[in-house]
């Protein structure tokens, strides 16, 4: 269990993390989620003790990360795949982590054969590839077989067999029943692995919800339709008090669910239809939205500003916008 | 996993919050836990030191320089003096050219030692493994100590004895000369690398804190020679006499000069510097973010 209260942390005058108050729970995969820039990498090194908050705190298990007698048995860590020495191997590497916290030399094969690195284990760590570094940064977050582990963007470089392990590996952990903690800038990503979402955005708590919340809320359903009567079917649908939206392309959308009744509506008046289908928003749209206003660094393309909602259609993000 | 376990009903993750008795009901290692402690550090750090191939790379530079230059030295001026040049020289200190030339080695491990774990942000590893900041730095300090003293006295050692061997001429030294010309210096030497990696810690750079290494060692000698002006006479002297090339012949020499250190005066000065350094790098290392 991580609990945060009013973690803040300045640098000069820019505000990187702004009085987040939430806490992190054993038995499930907790997404932290947020776009680039917007304080993850910050608050994690906050929550190891690495950065010192500028006001505000931060507890594991109701301890100070620097009050920890043993800390790889009570946190494992992935920050940044990159963060070893070149020229020591993988078993090296882990051996002095092991070493550092009394634990005995033989995790490190048990760890090393966890994630697959056994036969390169006594290559030198710049020959790996960022896949083969970040399972080296998650054979060193399981060293100590902590309770709680945290994961900075794991999925950083890893091919689709990589991301597809360590998506069972993290929720075979939180089954197990550890505090998982994931940083990702990918909703979708996400929407396949966590259980509880906590997104920020320029330091800010935009949402701490579950999963299964976060997708009721956000992702709309709606029916598109197209047709060649489009008047005739919107004064049906009007006196049918059926709110009707149209859509850029020339198509017409009705929120909620209700393709057979508009189906039947068309039949009983006759009227030809092209399209009538379901249609569900993804989450990486909602995501975008709720962090639409947060985003720091935007790319300055001829395209629509990523500040108004990309998509023409309405915006139908802003009921839950204020959450 | 190394840990198989059966995975826990989708329910698990609600059921902590309908245990009031332990508010932290958690995975539970067969790890044993044990409380860890600065041995624990020490075998991380020599864990470390002895794993990357700069370490080898710079301490054989290093005995190839005292070794080779000493041998060297003692080789030529043995072979260049006549019967008389040497009378009342001390042999020993024909091995100070070597090592003023394989300092920049042992300052080179030592800012290596910490600022490269600053480079490749490896630090942050080390210090979530360890997060008494403090206990880091004292390990870093105690085993690169330990290894740049073993490794420079050893190397002294052996420049000591084949200066005996082969200047016949010279006087033969004191037992104060051999301590002073091999352990003293050694430690001297040790010292210096230490400095070093403390100023590895402070500066968190490797290039710019061999520079300002080097700067100290050469600096204050090369500032000295270029003080022509009569009104600078006091400061060239003394720039002059605590230079660490000329602090270094004073292990060597007995002759007490006008001013400067003398004897065992610039290990002294050497541990107190370095002291004061390590207190400075402590403190900035609770006080900055890693």
């Amino acid at each position: 269990m991580i609990e945060l209260e009013g973690l803040t942390k300045r640098y000069g005058d820019k505000v990187a993390v702004d009085d987040l108050t939430f806490a992190v729970r054993p038995g499930i995969v907790t997404g932290f989620l947020g776009p680039n820039g917007a304080g993850k990498s910050t608050t994690m090194r906050m929550m190891l003790g690495l950065d010192r908050p500028t006001a505000g705190d931060v507890r594991i298990d109701g301890e100070h990360y620097d009050r920890l007698k043993d800390p790889l048995k009570y946190i494992g860590a992935l920050l940044d795949a990159k963060a070893m020495h070149g020229g020591r191997s993988a078993f090296n590497h882990l051996l002095f982590l092991a070493q550092s916290n009394g634990i005995p030399k033989s995790r490190v094969s048990e760890v090393l054969d966890t994630v697959g690195l056994t036969s390169v284990a006594k290559k030198k760590a710049k020959g790996f590839s960022l896949g083969m570094g970040q399972r080296l940064g998650i054979a060193g977050a399981l060293l100590g077989d902590p309770r709680i582990l945290m994961f900075d963007e794991p999925v950083n470089g890893l091919d689709p067999e990589g991301i597809h392990w360590i998506r069972n590996l993290m929720k075979s952990l939180a089954g197990q029943g550890r505090t998982v903690f994931v940083s990702s800038h990918l909703m979708s990503e996400m929407a396949l692995t966590a259980d509880h979402l906590v997104v920020i955005g320029q330091g800010r708590l935009l949402a701490d919800t579950s999963m299964a919340d976060f997708i009721q809320q956000n992702s709309r359903s709606y029916v598109r339709i197209r047709t060649p009567h489009r008047e005739r079917l919107l004064d049906v649908l009007h006196e049918a008090g059926v709110t009707v939206v149209e859509s850029g392309s020339g198509a017409l959308e009705v929120d909620g669910g209700e393709a057979e009744r508009i189906g039947e509506l068309a039949a009983q008046h006759q009227i030809v239809l092209h399209e009538l289908s379901p249609q569900q928003a993804s989450l990486e749209e909602a995501f975008m939205q709720l962090t639409a206003e947060s985003v720091e660094y935007h790319a300055h393309s001829d395209g629509p500003s990523p500040v108004a909602p990309a998509t023409p259609r309405q915006p139908w993000g802003d009921d839950w916008k204020r959450s | 996993m190394s840990t198989p376990q059966p995975p826990m009903p989708q329910a698990a993750g609600a059921e902590w919050q309908s245990v009031p008795g332990s508010p932290y009901p958690s995975y539970t290692s067969p790890i044993p836990v044990t409380p860890t402690h600065l041995g624990n550090a020490i075998a991380s750090e020599w864990t470390k030191i002895r794993s990357v191939r700069s370490t080898m790379w710079t301490l054989g530079v290093f005995v190839l320089l005292v070794v080779g230059i000493g041998m060297l030295v003692a080789v030529l001026v043995a072979a260049n003096s006549g019967e008389s040049d040497l009378a009342g020289e001390n042999p020993l200190s024909f091995g100070v050219f070597g090592l003023l030339l394989g300092s920049m080695c042992i300052i080179t491990l030592g800012v290596l030692t910490t600022a490269s774990e600053y480079g490749t942000g490896m630090i942050r590893t080390t210090m979530t493994a360890c997060p008494t900041r403090g206990r880091v730095l004292a390990a870093k300090a105690i085993v690169f100590f330990l290894v740049a003293f073993t490794v420079t006295f050893a190397s002294v050692l052996l420049v000591a004895l084949a200066d005996m061997a082969l200047l016949d001429g010279a006087r033969t030294p004191s037992g104060s000369e051999w301590l002073k010309g091999t352990l003293g210096i050694s430690l001297y030497i040790a010292l210096l690398g230490l400095l070093s990696l403390i100023i590895g810690s402070i500066i968190r750079h490797s290039a710019g804190a061999i520079t300002i290494m080097i700067g100290l060692v050469l600096a204050p000698l090369v500032i000295a020679l270029f003080m022509f002006s009569e009104a600078l006479e006091g400061l060239r002297q003394a720039l002059f006499d605590y230079s660490i090339p000329n602090q270094l012949s004073v292990f060597y020499t007995n002759a007490l000069s006008d001013s400067g250190p003398s004897g065992w005066e610039p290990l002294w000065i050497a541990v107190g510097v370095t002291a004061a350094a390590f207190a400075g790098a402590v403190t900035l290392l609770q006080k900055r973010d890693v």
